[in-house]
């Protein structure tokens, strides 16, 4: 290996990083308001993808459970930003508990604490979970990430029950979003290529034999699932804030569904996959619109119809299922890409 | 809480724990044979409930022609569905196949929200079905008393077909070991085809029962009742049918008493199943009837 700090990985890195900052700059001064809606969103979805790919695709643990995860993300955000005189104005099924109102910090902090939050919850529910494996804990993840749903429709006190919290500061722009976004990539690079990392690879290949050789497979399950809860936390704060106004409608399993479309055609296992497939799915939506709205098909008038979209999606999910099933990336990562060109002279 | 009250809620649980019954079963043989969690069925028993619909309230058809309509095509649909998304993946991991299923599930109920439309519909139950007993204060309708009925022949059924039949010992054999059953001159995906079939058929059985009970379809309808029935199926010990109809009775009651006892757990009646899921998983992974996970089913 080269011994100079300035490495040909790290020199890549280091303009990939700059351009993306540069970018996220000329975004935000240049762009009109509708795409930098929809980059807030891909930069969001990016953090929510590339830390559910950290517990799905790296550890290989096929958790069911980001929905929950965001909406305690959100939830959080939205009972620390939203002043006490909004929340007395807008709770009518119950009124606020006093610390409900009581409770304010500046967006920052908020984020924080919806991350830190998230996190605590994973680490208590990591020990019922994770005495399961595969399919079980499939079904698992996905009855917390249920119960969650419930829990937020029924605290009226706490959450606002069905009605939801509305005007909720809008406080995401491209810096916090595009900045989040590229700290959260970094953070789970990292974490991938530290000794936690290839211990999680271990788990994902074989649970048996990284027990045997000494590997604490709980650990470093856990450790993978909270950071990724971690992380789904923050996302579903910067989601508050973009949207204004969240309810328990907008975390069903359909939010899980989205973000394990991304992950599958990207390739489960590799992080940048995850970012390409982000970024695919969000456009996909965007462009596919077209297809939820009335159509003229050779002279036929179609009506208008809801939900073609998500048809369109669970066919390419099932398709790359069974015909492509690494996905864009496989398990590969950019810089593999980099290598391979390389080998092949 | 009086006697007849009590009486009352007896009949509601054991009504509500039948459909359950009826559509755990097919999760279990499933599990059974493959290891598989097929998401897709509960969204077979809404394709069931709204083929009823389609033939009573668009072709008006009458209710046992109904039923046995839904029921074949249904079956066939459960078969299709393996030949086409589960076959090609029997070598492939698990969790493939699971992602399968799900994608299968989201185009079930999405390509129903498109062509016919998300909102419910009501479901023109026939009028016989509605008649309503009054014995000694408790109130029974027809249905009520039917599905349980229905559903104890069709368990007895199943487990004719598994234990006294030949196609019983193929299936049995399978959830030991696919490659070895091959060998012996079974054709295994013949009878994985049949086990789609028969849970399928169960399924669609359960979500006519339910359209009755509920009197409305809607393209969503099997998502929640699903994930019960799967609960269910756990509760009872997956891979064992008769378990799976335990378990679909022990989910049934709780949620019908627990309202009846404390009406402000209302809120919560979604969420019992899976507390029991995550009880039983906790402390007792094999359910109740079931064995241990590595040995054979059923």
């Amino acid at each position: 290996m080269n011994d100079s700090i300035f490495t040909r990985d790290r020199l890549i890195n280091l303009a990939l990083i700059i351009t993306t900052m540069w970018f996220i700059w000329f975004a935000q001064h240049f762009f009109d308001e509708y795409t930098i809606r929809i980059m807030n969103n891909v930069a969001i979805f990016i953090i929510l993808a590339v830390s559910y790919n950290l517990i799905n695709g790296i550890t290989g643990q096929f958790s069911l459970e980001p929905n929950g995860f965001i909406a305690i993300g959100a939830y959080v955000t939205a009972i620390l930003t939203v002043d006490a005189d909004g929340m007395l104005y807008q709770y009518d099924i119950e009124d606020p508990y006093p610390w409900v109102l009581a409770l304010q910090a500046n967006f920052g902090w908020a984020l924080f604490f919806s991350g830190t939050i998230s996190a605590l919850l994973a680490l208590s529910l990591a020990f019922p979970v994770f005495r399961v494996r595969g399919d079980y804990l499939a079904i698992v993840t996905l009855g917390f990430g249920f119960i969650i749903r419930i829990l937020a429709i029924n605290s009226p006190e706490i959450t606002n029950g069905s009605l939801g919290i509305n005007d909720i500061p809008e406080a995401s722009n491209l810096y916090w979003t595009g900045g989040l976004a590229i700290c959260a990539v970094l953070a789970i690079l990292n974490i991938i290529y530290s000794k936690y990392g290839r211990a999680m690879k271990a788990v994902r290949d074989d649970e048996d034999a990284a027990t045997a050789m000494g590997i604490n497979t709980f650990k470093i399950k856990t450790m993978a699932f909270t950071t990724s809860a971690f992380f789904e936390g923050v996302g579903g704060g910067l989601l508050a804030a973009l949207l204004t106004s969240i309810s328990p409608d907008l975390f069903t399993f359909f939010l899980t569904f989205q973000l394990l479309i991304i992950i599958v055609l990207g390739g489960l296992g590799s992080t940048t996959g995850a970012i390409l497939g982000t970024i695919f799915v969000m456009a996909g939506l965007e462009y596919m619109r077209f297809l939820d709205e009335p159509m003229n098909l050779l002279g036929f008038e179609t009506d208008a119809m809801p939900g073609m979209r998500m048809v369109v999606f669970s066919l390419i999910l099932i398709f790359v299922m069974l015909f492509a099933r690494e996905g864009l990336m496989g398990k590969k990562e950019l810089k593999d890409l980099f290598k391979k060109k390389k080998a092949n002279k | 809480m009086d006697i007849l009250t009590f009486m009352q809620q007896m009949v509601n649980g054991f009504s509500l724990g039948s459909m359950y019954a009826l559509i755990a079963i097919g999760y279990t043989m499933v599990y059974g044979v493959l290891r598989l969690i097929n998401f897709a069925h509960g969204d077979i028993m809404m394709v069931g409930a709204f083929l009823g619909y389609t033939f009573m309230a668009v072709f008006d058809l009458s209710f046992p022609v109904t039923v046995l309509l839904s029921v074949m095509l249904c079956a066939l649909m459960g078969m299709l569905m393996d030949k086409i998304a589960y076959k090609p993946l029997r070598e492939a991991p698990k969790i493939s196949l699971l992602i399968t299923a799900i994608g299968i599930s989201f185009f079930l109920e999405n390509a129903f929200t498109v062509f016919a439309g998300g909102t419910p519909k009501p479901f023109p139950v026939p009028e016989y079905m509605e008649k309503i007993f009054d014995v000694s204060g408790v109130i029974f309708s027809v249905a009520s008393i039917m599905v349980p009925i229905v559903t104890l022949i069709l368990l007895l059924g199943i487990l004719y077909v598994l234990y006294r039949t030949k196609y019983g010992m193929a299936i049995r054999a399978l959830s030991f070991d696919i490659k070895t059953v091959n060998l012996m001159g079974i054709d295994a995906n013949k009878i994985i085809a049949l086990v789609f079939g028969l849970g399928s058929a169960l399924a669609a059985v359960g979500g006519l029962f339910w359209a009755v009970n509920y009197p409305s379809v809607e393209p969503m309808m099997g998502v929640l009742v699903g994930l019960k029935a799967f609960a269910a199926a756990v509760v009872g010990g997956i891979g064992s049918v008769s378990g799976a109809v335990i378990g679909g009775f022990i989910i049934g009651f709780t949620e019908v008493v627990v309202i009846a006892f404390w009406p402000e757990m209302g809120g919560y009646k979604d969420a019992f199943a899976f507390v029991f899921l995550i009880l039983v998983l906790l402390f007792k992974p094999t359910g109740i009837m079931g064995e241990d996970l590595e040995k054979g089913r059923f």
